[in-house]
């Protein structure tokens, strides 16, 4: 008897959860590191989300609610964070994360509970990988290292290149084994490769090496916390070279904490700037909208990476009709030319955006976006 | 490798070396009085960083003022975070306090992720510390000479103050046997205040010199330097100050040498000088300076 008056218990509270669920608001889980080295990215991106959810609230009459966790830039983190969106907050859908290895952490939890999940600038291959409810709103590292290694050999005329790569980090071996490939392809000759491990603060030695190797270009698939030291001790040893590296490295501050060091620096990222001429009408919007909302603070990619995760998941919804996370996962596979802030996005057949690689260059203190490149894979 | 470069990475494992020199010194007095492991000497440090850079931007204090103040505040902070955390534990065992000192660090860190946010901000160095001098095909930053310098006369001080002074005599009393110590008149807390006091100056001036060098402020900056000088005062011999300096300078070293003389297991750097630490540890599991521990009878 008792343990059927149990059993009748759960099943009452199942129910109620169930049409708890079915509630009249769609509920949105975000993870980003909040702290931790990636806050930086992880802080500007969940501006950007916000933003999304200020200008659009509502989806098919129901109203949208955020959750959002910090995952501390940590592997372990994100993969709790991940289940406690599910779990507790029971999300339909998820955006998330700066940082490939934290995404791959959280994906797999999102992968197994079935609920869609929208990276931001997750650009490893791996993320997505044989993942069927994982998806992205960036491409994906070998366009990005390539885009890089194209820029420096065919525009720059640049013929040996050195790279610094950060061991412990998926993000930074991808970049850098992408763009080796890419440039030893089309003639170019790495001279040296270097490591060091997230967290290191001290690049002297590498460098003092890949001084006296004397390259055109120096690679640094690195975070922009790193970075910035990195560029900073390179100056102080006397480097002349040209430096590179990929979108981790874009970030507004840059110029603040690398001061004369950053002049000249050139990243690869995703095709928006506020510096950028023949804005497309959504970036316009944006930019506009991030100037009315934070006055006095620059958007970044990252921020507008952010705003688009938001809204594609947004347009997914609208095109399911419903919003049950089989059917979101369904209308994102199928997305094609979707207008967002960092321009058209189609997602292919294994669910990372498409769209052109873009070239920002740091003039007189300024961040200035160059353009577009093909890359040369 | 040239002789210029040689030289080069002998200059850089000097100021890493004296860097981690700096911050070990602060471990080892703690220990050497308490045997208590700070834990909360890695935030301790952070925030000694923090606070020259907000008197600059924010007070707008001339550098050396904001430096000396800054370096009283953290002392002052050193010596609450004793009373609160570690003096209702003085007669409880020894791992409550270590336990104590941990949630310190966290408590201390996750404030400051609080009010500074987790991004880093930039640092601002004094014009004449950003321009290196050459001598050759050799740089030097100005800091380069400063640091070892400084470590060294800090621990002539530290030296000086322990082995010469009354309080001194206080410290190496307590250390051996507190409760003796309480017996014989030591006014052992306010020795061991100015023991905390002491080693949180020396983490302010280290997280001061350490943001200089590596000019960028976050809340979790004084993690990995604390780890580094940690083990670095373990290897010289923890408790010994003259260790933590022969320790520190060691260490970095052989960080900077490994990446010098095998550059393809630069990521792995940190791997060697553990590896380099358990084998001291095994042939002289007290440190290179450490005395040997005394039965108590």
């Amino acid at each position: 008897m008792r343990k059927l008056l149990l059993l009748s218990l759960a099943l009452v509270v199942g129910l109620a959860n169930l049409a708890f669920a079915a509630d009249d608001t769609v509920k949105i889980g975000v993870f980003l590191p909040l702290t931790g080295q990636n806050a930086f990215g992880g802080q500007l991106e969940l501006e950007g989300v916000q933003m999304a959810h200020k200008e659009v609230g509502t989806i098919l009459g129901k109203k949208v609610e955020l959750f959002v966790v910090d995952n501390k830039s940590d592997k372990v983190e994100a993969a709790n964070a991940v289940q406690r969106l599910i779990e507790k907050e029971k999300v339909q859908a998820i955006i998330g994360t700066y940082g490939s290895s934290l995404a791959m952490a959280g994906g797999e939890v999102s992968e197994k509970a079935h609920i869609p999940q929208v990276g931001t600038s997750c650009t490893n291959p791996l993320v997505t990988q044989g993942k069927k409810y994982i998806f992205r709103v960036c491409f994906i590292d070998p366009y990005q290292g390539a885009g890089a290694a194209t820029y420096a050999y065919k525009t720059l005329g640049l013929k040996k290149a050195a790279l610094l790569v950060d061991v412990a980090n998926d993000y930074s071996v991808g970049l850098a084994k992408f763009f080796e490939r890419s440039f030893t392809k089309l003639g170019g000759q790495v001279v040296s490769t270097l490591n060091y491990q997230s967290g290191d603060q001290d690049f002297t030695a590498q460098l003092t090496k890949i001084i006296s190797e004397k390259p055109d270009v120096l690679f640094i698939p690195s975070y922009f916390a790193e970075g910035a030291i990195i560029m900073k001790q390179a100056a102080e040893l006397g480097a002349t070279f040209k430096i590179m590296g990929g979108d981790a490295m874009d970030n507004p501050k840059i110029t603040d904490i690398g001061g004369k060091a950053v002049e000249g620096f050139t990243h690869t990222t995703f095709p928006y700037d506020p510096s950028m001429k023949n804005m497309s009408a959504m970036a316009k919007k944006f930019t506009d909208g991030w100037k009315a909302q934070y006055p006095g603070k620059e958007p970044n990619v990252n921020a507008a990476l952010g705003y688009d995760a938001y809204m594609i998941i947004l347009d997914a919804i609208k095109r399911a009709g419903k919003a049950d996370p089989e059917a979101i996962t369904k209308a994102l596979a199928e997305t094609k030319g979707f207008e967002g802030a960092t321009g058209s996005t189609t997602i292919n057949a294994t669910h990372d955006a498409e769209k052109p690689v873009g070239l920002v260059v740091i003039k007189d203190g300024k961040k200035i976006y160059e353009g577009e490149i093909v890359p040369e894979l | 490798m040239n002789l210029a470069t040689f030289i080069q990475n002998v200059l850089n494992s000097l100021t890493l070396g004296s860097l981690y020199a700096l911050v070990a010194i602060g471990y080892t007095m703690v220990y050497g009085i308490l045997r208590l492991i700070n834990f909360a000497h890695s935030e301790i440090f952070m925030l000694g960083a923090y606070f020259v850079f907000w008197g600059i931007t924010l007070v707008h204090l001339p550098w050396p003022v904001a430096m000396v103040l800054a370096i009283l505040v953290t002392a002052s902070l050193g010596v609450l975070v004793d009373q609160v955390a570690y003096r209702p534990l003085r007669d409880a065992p020894r791992i409550s306090a270590l336990i104590s000192s941990i949630g310190v660090s966290f408590f201390l860190q996750n404030v400051a992720i609080v009010f500074f946010q987790a991004i880093p901000r930039e640092v601002y160095r004094p014009s004449w510390l950003e321009d290196p001098i050459l001598m050759g095909g050799v740089r030097v930053l100005p800091l380069t000479l400063f640091v070892p310098l400084l470590s060294l006369a800090l621990m002539l001080a530290l030296v000086y103050v322990v082995y010469r002074t009354k309080t001194g005599l206080g410290m190496r009393a307590i250390s051996k046997d507190i409760e003796t110590s309480y017996l014989m008149g030591v006014p052992v807390n306010r020795v061991i205040a100015i023991t905390f006091g002491i080693g949180s100056a020396l983490a302010a001036a280290s997280g001061i010199m350490w943001a200089l060098r590596y000019p960028q402020l976050q809340p979790i900056m004084g993690t990995i330097p604390g780890f580094k000088a940690f083990i670095a005062a373990v290897f010289g011999g923890i408790g010994s100050i003259q260790g933590a300096v022969i320790g520190g300078v060691t260490l970095g070293f052989i960080e900077i040498m490994t990446v010098a003389f095998f550059p393809d297991l630069a990521g792995y750097r940190d791997a060697f000088a553990f590896v380099l630490l358990i084998l001291v540890l095994m042939v002289k599991p007290t440190g290179l300076l450490g005395e040997r521990p005394e039965d108590k009878v």
